[in-house]
């Protein structure tokens, strides 16, 4: 078996750099050998990795990601049979397995060099650069809203296309016709001169046998009847009945229920725990305690303290025995940690600002703030987010000396199944793991440390084991967006032009472009420096622009403000050479009817992102009323190039709103006494039905390079939202939640109508 | 020893009297499709019909049940196997990402809807502020609502459903 080397993977053009694909030969190979017997049944064929046709003429898509929700699966496989011709009615999908022989095709042997072996080191350390790559080559990574732009469009069009090609090639032979008088339709073949047809099942066989085409004809955008259009989703039945299979849904002989509690200050150690009273209790087989582990996450590392585990006959019998144990924590030291000394912590560094890092140099930001009419600063201020997917992590695991078997459901299936493999001492092909629909992910489920945890507990009691987290477990062991601090500074000129950009913040992930500003500032300052805590980081649905889009989307609403701008329209005049970022921000203020009178008591604010390669512009309308802030409608516009399935990017847009809404308003995990102090959804609470505004979204085909949709909706709606509570009320809102805000006016904040209302 | 109807079916459970319904439900008698979403009533992903009422399945002892008509989301389509009219609501809509919290967001609507054919926006603000949906689809599940709104009658109690 063949080295995976850099020059390989360069001469397979793909180009990891800093963070941007740029082109990719597609080079299949012929999968039947290997992965044949995987995910062909009978009477099926494997025309190509990611595509088997059976007798009766139905074509299965193999996709190498995820579903948690955001409904890709069902685009991926619109863009497979946009190419293959197909009959939409025909088409299926399942989620590649995750195992050693499709693993290896899934990540680039298929594709790239048949019978070579993709390196082990970009499984485990998937961040960075890796990521980039591992997703350019069709990892089984979900995450980073790569799916359509990468696997889809690079591919999943090219193997339907191959495919169609290859069917053509063995009819004409067979019909001793030439391939230019063959047409294919509705996955069907005809050839009209002579009368003949054949439904592409009868020569899937032949087609089979030969090695898909390396540079197939692709369709133009203005011949696409599959792509573009919104095609239901195929999950969703399965959704509405109770028969949708979520991982905690799996049930093995034997099984028994584990209930877990880890480290309350993370990264520490169990000191010393009383079991008797919890052993004594009905039901209870074991008391387990697990050790940390850590390993790569999707962003980042992390790193995980000890786990006690109760493992019982039935799930609530082991969470009673749970709270029955006595237990004594390691603080390892962080015990007077708290947001508010993070927050100090923040400040200082930012103001000391040692080996701050520069992401932007540009112009001369000390003279032009120096000849600047109007200078103005602020201090921005975001706390740590938890994911609360809507179901817990969970993993059920049977483990012996030598295999072991996962349930779970995951963001990266390869990655998990590697981590699994090295904590246990196995090799990879001894762990299987079954992939299930998560039921949410938002980047939580990205990191391996509940697998691991469940897989820990199996081996320990040498019985299947079904781990579940409690609510309180969730919140409380999650990896977190950061709390972050933002330093801005802005100098206008007499005309009200903003001329210097200052901006320096702590905690630095990625993508590494979040904090950089679309608009021609000709002085401009970026940079961080490090200010590292003891909460554990994790990516957070659209990953470091969920804080820097609410940041620098607010501060320039600021500096429109200062000298009595519109908002709208100092951010248009800032937009003249980037006609694709200005064509949606005209849009959102179009159909948001910006300019139109409002009411006392009520105001709308606007913003504008660009990420993960699609651009959105928001506007927020709000009534605040004594102190309370009601979002009462959101328009949005997404450019994501093209939208394959634009129902499925609208539902995209409208949650990533409702998530970034959600912490907008009311998220926050506060760390008290070095451990996080929220522990259900009374005090870590989410937009509901009643508080949910109406959303309008709006797609723009572009034409431009294709981008995500499950991100960029997120980042945008916290700054549109206090821009729109400044509007309202004249008072701006520097730090999240705004549930923390005082918004109350003059009369309401009064002594005499605060008793009033008491 | 609970006796209750289950899906209009007589089950008898035998289990420590104080357990939560919602995991007789998924570790005993194998219906998994109510989920557990926080256990402490917050979220309603556990929602079920006790006697034709929404009732959050993680804090219901089985005790409670001696005698009562329970159903699950596996028993919201109707007898022939048909889909109950909201649950084609939803999938005329869309409804459903990644789909873990709608068992209890259906099972909140049908209750509703049984109630109150015709339920006016306030209404369902107040039948479906328990029910947390992560993905936010909030607004299509209101649509899906109110296309069924009025246009027929299921009975929780029984169900069944009625033209």
């Amino acid at each position: 078996m063949g080295k995976w080397t850099r020059r390989g993977v360069l001469s397979a053009g793909v180009l990891g750099g800093t963070g941007l694909v740029i082109g990719i030969a597609v080079r299949p190979g012929n999968p039947t050998e290997t992965a044949g017997h995987l995910v062909a049944g009978e009477g099926e064929n494997l025309l190509h990795i990611y595509l088997k046709i059976d007798s009766e003429n139905r074509a299965t898509a193999i996709l190498p990601h995820s579903e948690m929700g955001q409904g890709a699966q069902t685009a991926l496989t619109q863009m497979l049979a946009e190419e293959m011709h197909a009959d939409w009615d025909l088409m299926r999908f399942e989620e590649a397995p995750a195992s050693a022989e499709y693993a290896n095709m899934a990540l680039g042997r298929g594709y790239l060099f048949k019978g070579v072996s993709f390196p082990d080191v970009v499984v485990p350390t998937v961040d960075g650069l890796m990521l980039n790559l591992a997703d350019a080559i069709g990892m089984q990574v979900t995450g980073g809203s790569m799916s359509i732009r990468t696997t889809g469009q690079y591919f999943l069009r090219a193997a339907g296309a191959s495919v169609r090609e290859m069917l053509v090639k063995t009819a004409s032979k067979a019909w001793g016709v030439p391939e230019i008088e063959i047409r294919t339709a509705q996955s069907m073949l005809y050839h009209d001169k002579s009368g003949r047809s054949a439904p592409y099942s009868e020569f899937a066989a032949a087609a089979a046998e030969m090695t898909p085409s390396s540079t197939p004809k692709l369709k133009k955008t203005s011949r696409f009847t599959v792509m573009g259009q919104s095609k239901p989703r195929h999950d969703i039945p399965s959704k509405v009945d109770g028969t949708a299979m979520f991982a905690m849904d799996v049930k093995r002989p034997g099984m028994v229920y584990a209930a877990v509690k880890r480290t309350p200050v993370a990264g520490g150690t169990l000191r010393r725990v009383d079991d008797s009273a919890a052993r004594a209790m009905k039901g209870v087989i074991d008391v387990v305690k697990v050790g940390p582990s850590s390993a790569a996450g999707l962003v980042g590392s992390y790193s995980a303290g000890d786990t006690i585990a109760v493992v019982a006959d039935s799930y609530w019998r082991a969470e009673k025995a749970l709270a029955a144990l006595k237990l004594e924590w390691n603080t390892e030291g962080k015990e007077r940690v708290s947001s508010e000394s993070i927050f100090e912590q923040f400040d200082r560094d930012i103001t000391a600002g040692i080996d701050r890092a520069n992401d932007v140099t540009m112009g001369d930001a000390t003279a032009a703030f120096d000849s600047a009419a109007t200078v103005l600063t602020a201090d921005y201020r975001v706390p740590y987010l938890a994911h609360t997917c809507m179901e817990p992590p969970n993993a059920t695991a049977e483990v012996s000396a030598d295999r072991a078997e996962i349930w779970v459901g995951c963001q990266n299936p390869l990655g998990f199944r590697q981590h699994l493999a090295a904590s246990l001492g196995l090799d990879v092909e001894q762990v299987t793991l079954h992939n299930y629909f998560m039921g949410g992910g938002f980047g939580r489920k990205s990191n391996a440390d509940y697998a691991l945890q469940a897989a820990m507990i199996a081996r320990e009691v040498g019985r299947p084991v079904q781990m579940v987290y409690s609510r309180a477990e969730d919140i409380k062991q999650d990896f977190y967006r950061p709390a972050v601090q933002s330093r801005f500074k802005a100098g206008l000129d007499a005309a009200g032009k903003l001329v210097a950009w200052q901006n320096t913040y702590v905690d630095k992930h990625e993508p590494v472009e979040a904090p950089l500003i679309p608009y021609a500032v000709a002085a401009q300052d970026i940079g961080h420096v490090a200010s590292p805590t003891h909460v554990p980081f994790g990516a957070w649905r659209s990953v470091d622009h969920s804080q820097h889009g609410f940041f620098t989307e607010s501060f320039v609403d600021e500096a429109a403000h200062a000298t009595g701008r519109d908002p709208y329209e100092f951010r248009a005049e800032m937009l003249k050479d980037k006609p694709r970022l200005l064509a949606v921000l005209n849009r959102v203020a179009k159909e948001a009817d910006w300019g139109r009178p409002m009411e006392e008591g009520r105001g709308r604010g606007i913003s504008l992102q660009e990420s993960f390669g699609s651009i959105v512009g928001q506007v927020v309308e709000v009534t605040v009323s004594g102190g309370k802030t009601w979002v009462d409608r959101v328009v949005a516009v997404i450019d994501a190039g093209y939208a394959v399935s634009p129902d499925g990017t609208k539902a995209q847009i409208e949650s990533g709103i409702i998530y970034g809404l959600s912490a907008a308003m009311y998220g926050e995990i506060t760390i008290e006494d070095g451990a996080v102090a929220q522990s259900s959804f009374a005090d870590y609470d989410a937009i509901r039905m009643h508080d949910s505004p109406a959303i309008e979204t709006h797609i723009i085909n572009s034409g431009a390079e294709m981008g995500g949709a499950g991100e960029p909706g997120t980042p945008g709606v916290a700054p549109a939202l206090a821009n729109a509570i400044f509007d309202a009320t004249g008072k701006r809102v520097r730090t999240l939640p705004v549930i923390k805000a005082d918004l109350r006016n003059d009369a309401e904040a009064s002594p005499a109508v605060a008793a009033l209302g008491a | 020893m609970t006796t209750f109807t289950l899906n209009g079916e007589i089950r008898m459970v035998d289990t420590d009297p104080e357990t939560p319904v919602l995991w007789v439900i998924r570790e005993q008698l194998d219906l998994t499709g109510t989920k557990f979403g926080c256990g402490m009533a917050q979220c309603g992903a556990c929602t079920i019909h006790v006697n034709g009422r929404a009732q959050r399945a993680c804090i219901t002892p089985i005790a409670s049940l001696e005698g009562a008509s329970v159903t699950t989301i596996e028993g919201l389509k109707g007898a022939d196997g048909s889909l109950h009219s909201l649950q084609q609501a939803w999938i005329d809509h869309q409804v459903p990402q990644c789909g873990y919290c709608q068992s209890g967001q259906l099972m909140s609507a049908a209750a509703l809807l049984a109630d109150n054919p015709n339920p006016s926006d306030a209404d369902i603000d107040t039948a479906m502020r328990g029910n947390v949906c992560r993905c936010g689809m909030y607004g299509r599940i209101r649509s899906a609502i109110k296309q069924v709104a009025g246009a027929s009658f299921y009975d929780a109690m029984e169900g069944s459903q009625n033209g």
